[in-house]
């Protein structure tokens, strides 16, 4: 891929930021006080439920909206004045945004027809850009020629050949089939590195936001719940809405004690902004799985998902919990008998 | 931008409701005094041949939907279950008529209705046979899309697997779930049977609009109100099917 | 063998069609050929005399006028409909007076515009008393320029139903994402819109064309005498077979309508075919 990265070698990140975004539809708040800034080169995700305002906020950085409050910077020069189509950003559509009379070639080439470049030079540039994105081959075909996959692809491509200094990506991978997204999402993460642009990316799909971001920002109504990498997100959520839209988790009554709570026998950390009694949120794989024949827990079903397989266990108290465990084999009826390891818990009220 | 289309819309609402208005005004119509009258209203009932060429229209209106459904559903479900290979065919030959201009079968007509007025007699009913073809096009879309948006086969099967025959099915399982579909084919081949002027004026049939057209030479004011009536009926007939049935698109 | 199983129940059908479509079309085209029950191509020669070929001119000139006309200003009311809320009462009011108009109100039409610009008609007679302007003397509305005004009536609705799907189909994804690529708006409908719209547009113009062709209800409905174009011609032929000294004219005049107006069904079927699945 040497072409790509001379075309694209030159492609510096800037830095990108929100501050205070207001936005309101009649009486609904879409947009609560939004403010976020992505690091040059950063690939940053805005994850939340519909109607949570990542759409929104993406819109409105690209010029499709404008916010009622806030400003909204880019290379430290605010751009809330410009127009869309003068900002430089590249924008990928969750589906059918490629324009079906043309090919793919001019499709990609379309941005730079827009700033003048002359015939030759963009179908140079804009071949560079479908080799980037592996469909070098496509280059005379049609929007309703191509699987959903494809057309992606060189939505992407068509978004970066006009070098822009920001990237956008609202929802990409939604309207495709479960086994294309996930190759569609490595692809565009490993053009995004190598490009080097950067790039806000919005989904409602946590496991995507966790796997394809340097850092996740989950919205909730209009406001950011928690901006941070994913590891820590999924590991030391911030908010109880933050706790339950990532990852699985079980709920057990809980009580904090000095910092910590008692489950099953054993003392795990309370996380900051717990509260002092409620529900505690503990993640399937942190529950260890004993097979004890004189456990006071029994094993509802199991469901095996190859790698791991999920056990719904029934507690003496008549609760269930699921624990995550792998490498060991059980039964519906086998007894067992539960212990908890993990780095701290959230403590949630209700 | 608005105030352009404010324009606009002002401009096209005088074009077309301005003769509406101006039909309504004629209609009313006191020729010899002068003032206004209903009369020409009245007449709607009074004068017995534009009663009876209401009354006819009417009649020919809903024979020509209940030959249509009975014709267009069975074929269109069985094409769609046991036939698909003929589905091009039918659908060509339903969107024919739209290629076909109505005069040009009325020209060709007069042979085949030789026969049919020796079998069935001189009534303007005879007509419904026609009719039923000029409003294939309509009818065919409709349903179409009703029986796109359901899962025939399941619902077929379902029913079959449970002891209904055909006829069973067709009536108290399939209908019910294209109700907007035969609506609005229904509606809409009414509104073009209660306009067709072409066939029924140039075979002899006293219907509606050919009534009109004849009152017209002397009675004015009458002849305009008819029209204005029909005009008005199939307004409500397809608003009130935009309002039943949801759009589409999504 | 299963074939034939599989296609008796569709025989009532096709029996239908058959019997009141495809025989009196096939009528008509077989006798367009035949005088005194020989093949002759007298019929067809027929049609290039003075009255027919004048009609023949004049249903041209008319049905192009109205339907550009009708096209043109179709557009933008479409265009104005889809600026309206998708579920609003005017919307709906609106497509269906268009259907009512557009497709079943041929002799209501000729007698609303009786009503309007007729020799008593309302704005007659305003026009005659407000500003001393005769409008309906000299049978103005009955030549070809007052039909071109009557069929604007239904060919403009004709236009919004027929090409409003393909003003829908313009996704705001294409304009958003041509804006973001740096297109002006001038740029936007240059290089996207207009190139997808053209098609449908000239495929509804096509249609606008043949309707107003094989039109006769309108025309015959206020034309009570004579036969300006060829509809009308038909007609007389059919009532007094004696007019044009042929007998068996009404079927070559027949022949010719089915000829003009397959063959612009057939370029519209083309148009439409390539670019339809753009705008679905």
């Amino acid at each position: 891929m040497t072409g790509a990265s001379e075309a694209t070698g030159d492609m510096q990140g800037v830095e990108v930021e929100l501050s205070g975004l207001t936005r309101s539809y009649g009486a609904v708040r879409a947009l609560d006080g939004l403010t976020l800034q992505i690091q040059p080169g950063e690939l940053v995700a805005l994850l939340g439920p519909s109607g949570c305002g990542k759409t929104t906020a993406l819109r409105i950085l690209a010029g499709l909206d404008e916010a009622d409050a806030g400003s909204v910077t880019i290379d430290g020069r605010e751009i809330s004045r410009v127009p869309a189509n003068k900002r430089d950003i590249g924008l990928v559509f969750q589906s059918y945004s490629l324009f079906p009379h043309l090919t793919v070639l001019d499709n990609v080439a379309f941005g730079l027809k827009m700033r003048g470049v002359g015939a030759r030079e963009r179908a140079g540039r804009a071949a560079e850009m479908l080799d980037l994105v592996g469909l070098a081959t496509q280059s005379g075909r049609y929007a309703d020629e191509l699987s959903g996959g494809q057309q992606q692809r060189v939505a992407l491509a068509r978004a970066l050949a006009i070098r822009p200094r920001v990237l956008l990506l609202d929802e990409p991978l939604s309207a495709l089939d479960a086994q294309v997204r996930g190759q569609l999402r490595d692809e565009i993460r490993r053009v995004q590195l190598e490009v080097g642009t950067t790039t806000l990316f919005v989904t409602h799909d946590q496991e995507e936001a966790l796997a394809v971001a340097d850092r996740v920002g989950v919205m909730n109504g209009g406001r950011l719940e928690q901006l941070a990498a994913p590891a820590e997100l999924y590991t030391r959520p911030a908010t109880p809405f933050v706790a339950e839209f990532v990852g699985l988790h079980n709920r057990v009554p809980a009580r904090v004690i000095d910092g910590w709570v008692r489950l099953w026998g054993q003392s795990v950390a309370a996380l900051p902004g717990s509260v002092t009694e409620g529900t505690a949120l503990v993640r399937p794989e942190a529950i260890r799985l004993t097979a004890d024949p004189a456990g006071a827990d029994t094993v509802q079903s199991v469901a095996f998902l190859g790698a791991v397989s999920r056990v719904t266990v029934a507690l003496d108290d008549g609760s269930t919990v699921i624990a995550q465990v792998s490498g060991q084999t059980f039964e519906p009826g086998d007894r067992a008998h539960l212990s908890v390891e993990s780095p701290g818990v959230l403590v949630v009220g209700g | 931008m608005k105030p352009l289309r404010i324009l606009l819309w002002l401009l096209f609402a005088a074009f077309f409701l301005f003769p509406l208005y101006a039909m309504a005004d004629f209609a009313t119509r006191d020729l010899h005094a002068g003032g206004r009258t209903i009369s020409a209203w009245v007449n709607l009932f009074a004068d017995d041949a534009l009663f009876a060429a209401i009354v006819a229209s009417l009649l020919l209106a809903v024979l020509t939907v209940a030959a249509m459904l009975a014709l267009l559903v069975p074929t269109m479900i069985w094409v769609r279950l046991r036939a698909p290979w003929a589905n091009r065919l039918v659908e060509f030959l339903c969107l024919l008529p739209l290629t076909i201009p109505a005069l040009v079968v009325v020209v060709g007509l007069r042979n085949v209705y030789l026969w049919v007025t020796y079998l069935l007699g001189e009534s303007a009913l005879t007509l419904t046979f026609v009719y039923v073809v000029l409003v294939l096009p309509f009818a065919y879309r409709a349903l179409d899309a009703a029986l796109s948006a359901i899962d025939l086969q399941t619902l077929a099967e379902a029913a079959r697997s449970l002891g209904a025959g055909w006829t069973a099915t067709i009536v108290a399982v399939i209908v019910p779930n294209i109700r907007a579909g035969v609506m609005s084919a229904a509606f809409i081949s009414i509104a073009v049977v209660l306009g067709e002027y072409t066939v029924a004026s140039l075979s002899g049939f006293q219907t509606l609009p050919v009534q009109i057209v004849e009152i017209g030479k002397s009675d004015g004011p009458t002849s305009v109100a008819a029209s204005l009536a029909t005009l008005i009926f199939g307004f409500v007939l397809l608003f009130v099917l935009s309002l039943v049935t949801r759009r589409r698109r999504p | 063998m299963r074939r034939l199983r599989q296609a008796l129940p569709l025989l009532p059908f096709v029996a239908v069609v058959s019997i009141f479509l495809l025989i009196p079309t096939g009528t008509v085209i077989v006798n367009a050929f035949v005088v005194d029950g020989r093949f002759s191509l007298d019929l067809i020669a027929a049609l290039f005399t003075e009255a027919p070929l004048a009609a023949l001119l004049r249903s041209v000139v008319l049905s192009a006028s109205s339907a550009l006309i009708g096209a043109a200003l179709g557009a933008v009311l479409a265009w104005l409909i889809l600026s309206s809320a998708p579920t609003s009462l005017l919307r709906r009011a609106v497509l269906s007076l268009a259907s009512v108009l557009a497709q079943f109100g041929g002799v209501a039409l000729a007698f609303a515009f009786l009503a309007t610009i007729g020799l008593n008609g309302v704005l007659t007679l305003w026009l005659q008393q407000l500003l001393g302007i005769e409008v309906a003397s000299g049978g103005w509305l009955y030549s070809v320029g007052g039909l071109v005004l009557v069929y604007t009536y239904f060919q403009i609705p004709l236009m919004v139903i027929v090409f409003l799907p393909a003003l829908e189909g313009l996704r705001s994804q294409w304009r958003e994402a041509a804006v973001s690529l740096g297109a002006s708006t001038w740029q936007y409908w240059r290089e996207v819109a207009l190139p997808l719209l053209t098609p449908a547009f000239l495929g509804s113009l096509l249609l606008l064309f043949a309707n107003a062709f094989a039109a006769y209800a309108t025309a015959a409905a206020l034309v009570s005498q004579g036969s300006p174009i060829v509809p009308l011609l038909i007609r007389s032929a059919l009532t007094s077979e004696v007019v044009l000294g042929r007998a068996g004219l009404a079927y070559a005049l027949a022949l010719e309508m089915i000829v003009v107006v397959a063959v612009v069904m057939v370029a519209y079927n083309l148009l439409v075919r390539r670019t339809a699945r753009w705008l679905r």
